[in-house]
């Protein structure tokens, strides 16, 4: 099924050979999705590198690529490819002063770029990044009078190929015969929550490995249908859509716009899925909010249903024995309910759905894989291209990554570091040596900065980043943002904060989530006068006591965690803000600060107290400033002895 | 930035001294006008200044008692909401003047009525020239889908809506009937501020893109000024001034006529 193509552009006219009449790519266009084969792919691919090379793009220049995901843009990956130069994908939606940044540090000569909003940027920015000279876009939208000679339209830049190509036969087929496995394919820029965005060197080599242990690992061929929604800057989306593609030769549909992606899913119903824990998230919350608006028979009816489906669905799924009254009911629940809802998320004809990037909760998780979509976690980052460890179907446990992929090897540092080396590494760190010597070791090992360890099955658990893992004095390994990504897969938890490197037990700070428990006093009649009200009630303490104490049996099951349960905990008064510098602005808990800031606090955490009182300055948006004061509860919370389950 | 968008053209809609009165209240009085071609026009004034009824008399829903309309070259007392409407005039209404129970898509499909020529035997039949023209017709909509954004909609009932969305829609209806001249009655009532900047652009858009003369009516005064090329003004039926929105700015007349003046 598989091609032996080395790099992407002769992976390109292998399909045109092997398969050419098989449809390569869709876009949705004015309402009817259009679509191309893979001959027509080849011929515009072809097309595309001979009009860049007509226009003066050679070897080695590098090629910014910014929009949504459009064929015409991840042809410009292969024609780019084919000159032996490297395309740059950049976030579609990131600020000028970001573009800016990336255009220079990766000195971008040409860029191809969607439609007039991007090119508006580029043409902001070519103030200031003087490298920057050409600018292609696809769609004209709106840019009659745009007269600037650093523009072209990707239609004239075709005419020009088909002009160029004719005059000069033989052209193109030289350049491909010139790739090599070991040239840079694509410079994928990581987001960098710290310091710059690093540019991260692929080569074709690389990334075909990953690709074609992808591809075997779960079997796709040909005949896949994905939706590349996601943006084409990640490498997920550029794995996913463009290299997998490549290897297995499968269609790619590119939605109509970022707005219809949930019908454009429904009406190409794919069958291969990849998407981070967010859009899980969001898709469930749509329904949940559209059951609620039902007639009261269909909601009761979903809600008998989804129940059956917990009990047993999984299980089903992979296999295992379920008693037949159980067997039956979610048969009858797969007729009225669960394959009309599979139908209207578009995920009727799945085969394999993935995610990755970030925890997901259980309750999540368990939604689709009881509705019999085998979803699974995959590990790896933009420096491994995403091929580090896979669940296999049909044994999946929440919480591990599952198995080294084929190729990889992967071993656990001294500090609990996961340490990587495959294949699928990058090559270096663009202009970045002094990063590249810092992250792969001598004996080349990638290192990947997350802490983890293999479980007693030989799965990878991932814990949390590498530097804020501690150990309790006596010598337990400690994990915050682990524990305090369960606490706050618990709707009524917002945010929490874990105490407990280097002192003798793990204590917790918890952000009640307003709208969730507030609904719920509501419901109890229990009636409250505002957060800081709200927050100390005994029933509000008994209900996040429960939650606790959850987590604490869940922890117990885990040998190597079971010491760092929490024994104490307490409700913060205010809500943790990024206007307080509490938060980052992407909502990550800034724990030392947090900790210096609430010091009193956390010192009663560690103490006998039952409470303690405790006065902070708050920011209102207006940027005013005023004092919260409260005298906050400790409570303590049930732990549980180290016991082995196969939970 | 981008070079000097359209030529504005010559006199294509000509309003010559019209009055108009429904029994004793005189609701327009001897106002002439004039709009050319490729242009944005304006028409401001207080509540009740007679904006709508200038409207109304321009596409034939109101008989002037007095006084005539030249559209493109022909002279008539009174025009009929038809002929208007085929000779390529197409308006939006204040009050949103949409079918809530149909799609999105199917309203407008209704906006290309008038340009649908198979016989009603075919259509039913569904077979033929009323095939072939249907999706010739279906293909001008989606283009003017693709043009206002709102292809995630498409299948939505009108009526599901929010009230922003709901007047692209209208004014997407109107395009539909490809006119030349568009007459929007407040398109930006009532939209809070990012919605009136979409409308704005579209509205931009529409002239640029298609070349298409715009007669609006609109209240918020930074929207008239930044759009329109030429702005006249109504008050109690009787037009105070006229001009570019600079004219307009320095109006003495205008001016007491929106902030009022000491008697």
């Amino acid at each position: 099924m598989e091609t032996r193509g080395d790099t992407f552009p002769r992976l390109v006219l292998e399909h045109a050979q092997v398969r050419g009449a098989h449809t390569a790519i869709r876009e949705k266009n004015l309402g009817i999705w259009q679509s191309w084969t893979w001959a027509q792919v080849a011929d515009e691919v072809r097309w595309l590198a001979c009009g860049l090379a007509s226009q003066g793009f050679k070897r080695g220049m590098n090629l910014a690529i910014v929009g949504d995901n459009r064929p015409r843009l991840y042809w410009a990956f292969a024609a780019t490819q084919s000159l032996g130069g490297v395309p740059v994908p950049l976030y579609q939606d990131a600020i000028t002063s970001e573009m800016e940044y990336v255009l220079n540090d990766a000195e971008i000569v040409f860029a191809i770029v969607e439609d007039q909003e991007q090119v508006d940027k580029l043409l902001e920015i070519m103030l200031r990044a003087p490298r920057l000279k050409r600018i292609f876009h696809d769609d004209t939208r709106g840019m009659r009078h745009y007269t600037q000679a650093e523009l072209m339209s990707y239609d004239r830049l075709r005419e020009l190929g088909q002009q160029y190509d004719r005059e000069h036969p033989g052209f193109y087929a030289q350049c491909v015969a010139q790739t090599k496995p070991e040239d840079v394919s694509v410079i994928l820029y990581t987001s960098g929550t710290t310091g710059k965005p690093k540019g991260v060197c692929h080569t074709h080599a690389s990334l075909i490995a990953a690709s074609r242990g992808d591809v075997s690992f779960d079997g796709f061929t040909e005949n896949e249908e994905v939706l590349s929604y996601l943006p084409m800057a990640w490498v997920g989306d550029h794995l996913f859509s463009y290299a997998q593609a490549m290897v297995a030769g499968f269609t790619v549909n590119c939605p109509e716009s970022s707005e219809t992606v949930m019908i454009d899913l429904r009406e190409i119903g794919p069958t291969y899925y990849f998407g981070p824990p967010r859009v899980f998230e969001n898709l469930l919350t749509q329904v949940m909010i559209r059951m609620d608006d039902a007639a009261a028979i269909k909601r009761s009816m979903f809600h008998y249903f989804m129940g059956v489906a917990r009990r047993c669905g999984t299980q089903l799924m992979e296999g295992k024995s379920v008693p037949l009254k159980d067997r039956l009911l979610y048969m009858l629940g797969n007729m009225l309910v669960y394959g009309p809802l599979k139908n209207v998320l578009g995920m009727s004809r799945i085969r394999v759905a993935y995610t990755g990037g970030a925890a997901i909760g259980p309750d999540l998780y368990g939604f689709y894989r009881s509705l019999g979509i085998n979803l699974k976690q995959l590990y790896g980052q933009t420096e491994t291209a995403a091929y580090v460890c896979k669940q296999a179907s049909g044994q999946t446990k929440l919480d591990v990554v599952g198995r080294p992929l084929p190729g990889v090897e992967v071993k656990i540092a001294e500090n609990g570091e996961v340490l990587v080396k495959a294949p699928s590494m990058l090559k270096e760190y663009y202009k970045r040596p002094d990063a590249t010597a810092e992250s792969i070791t001598p004996d080349g090992y990638f290192m990947t900065g997350d802490a983890g360890f293999f479980d007693a099955d030989g799965d990878l658990k991932i814990i949390d980043r590498a530097k804020d893992v501690g150990r309790l004095t006596d010598g337990t390994l400690f994990a915050p943002q682990f524990i305090e990504n369960k606490l706050k897969f618990f709707s009524h938890i917002k945010e929490a904060v874990c105490f407990g490197d280097k002192t003798d037990r793990a204590c917790a700070f918890i952000n009640i989530d307003m709208q969730s428990v507030g609904n719920w006093a509501e419901k109890k009649n229990i009636s409250y006068g505002g957060y800081v009200d709200l927050s100390s009630k005994p029933e509000v303490y008994a209900l996040i006591q429960e939650c606790v104490e959850k987590v604490n049996a869940d922890l117990a099951a885990d040998e190597q965690l079971c010491g760092s349960q929490i024994k104490r905990f307490l409700i913060l008064h205010k809500e943790l803000d990024a206007d307080d510098d509490e938060l980052t602005r992407t909502r990550k808990v800034r724990r030392g600060f947090v900790a210096e800031k609430y010091a009193p606090l956390v010192d009663a955490l560690y103490s006998d107290k039952t409470s303690q009182y405790i006065k902070t300055q708050v920011k209102f948006e207006d940027g005013r400033t005023g004092d919260v004061e409260a005298t906050v509860r400790i409570q303590n919370a049930a732990t549980h002895a180290a016991r082995r389950t196969a939970a | 930035m981008s070079a000097p968008a359209r030529r504005i053209g010559d006199v294509i809609l000509k309003l010559e001294n019209i009055s108009l009165s429904f029994g004793g209240v005189k609701a327009l009085s001897d106002i002439s006008l004039d709009v050319r071609e490729h242009e944005i026009r304006a028409i401001i004034g207080p509540n009740g200044a007679g904006k709508s009824s200038m409207l109304n008399v321009i596409n034939g829903v109101y008989h002037p008692s007095a006084g005539s309309v030249t559209f493109k070259g022909n002279t008539r007392k009174q025009m009929r909401p038809h002929e208007a409407a085929s000779q390529g005039i197409a308006r939006t209404f204040q009050n949103i003047a949409l079918f809530k129970g149909m799609s999105v898509l199917d309203n407008l499909m209704t906006g290309r009525t008038l340009k649908m020529k198979a016989g009603f035997l075919s259509q039913c039949l569904y077979f033929g020239p009323a095939l072939r023209e249907e999706l010739e017709h279906r293909r001008k909509v989606e283009e003017i889908i693709d043009f206002l954004q709102i292809e995630s909609i498409r299948k939505t009932p009108v009526g599901r809506l929010p009230y922003g969305l709901q007047k692209r829609v209208e004014l997407g209806r109107a395009l539909a009937a490809e006119p030349e001249m568009l007459l929007l009655d407040e398109p930006m009532a009532g939209m809070n501020v990012e919605e009136k900047q979409d409308m704005c652009r579209f509205i931009l858009d529409v002239n640029d893109e298609f070349g298409t003369t715009i007669v609006l009516i609109e209240h918020d005064m930074g929207v008239v000024m930044d759009l329109s090329d030429r702005v006249v003004v109504l008050d109690y039926g009787r037009k105070i001034g006229d001009g570019t929105p600079d004219e307009i700015r320095t109006n003495q007349a205008v001016i007491d006529a929106y902030l009022g003046v000491k008697h």
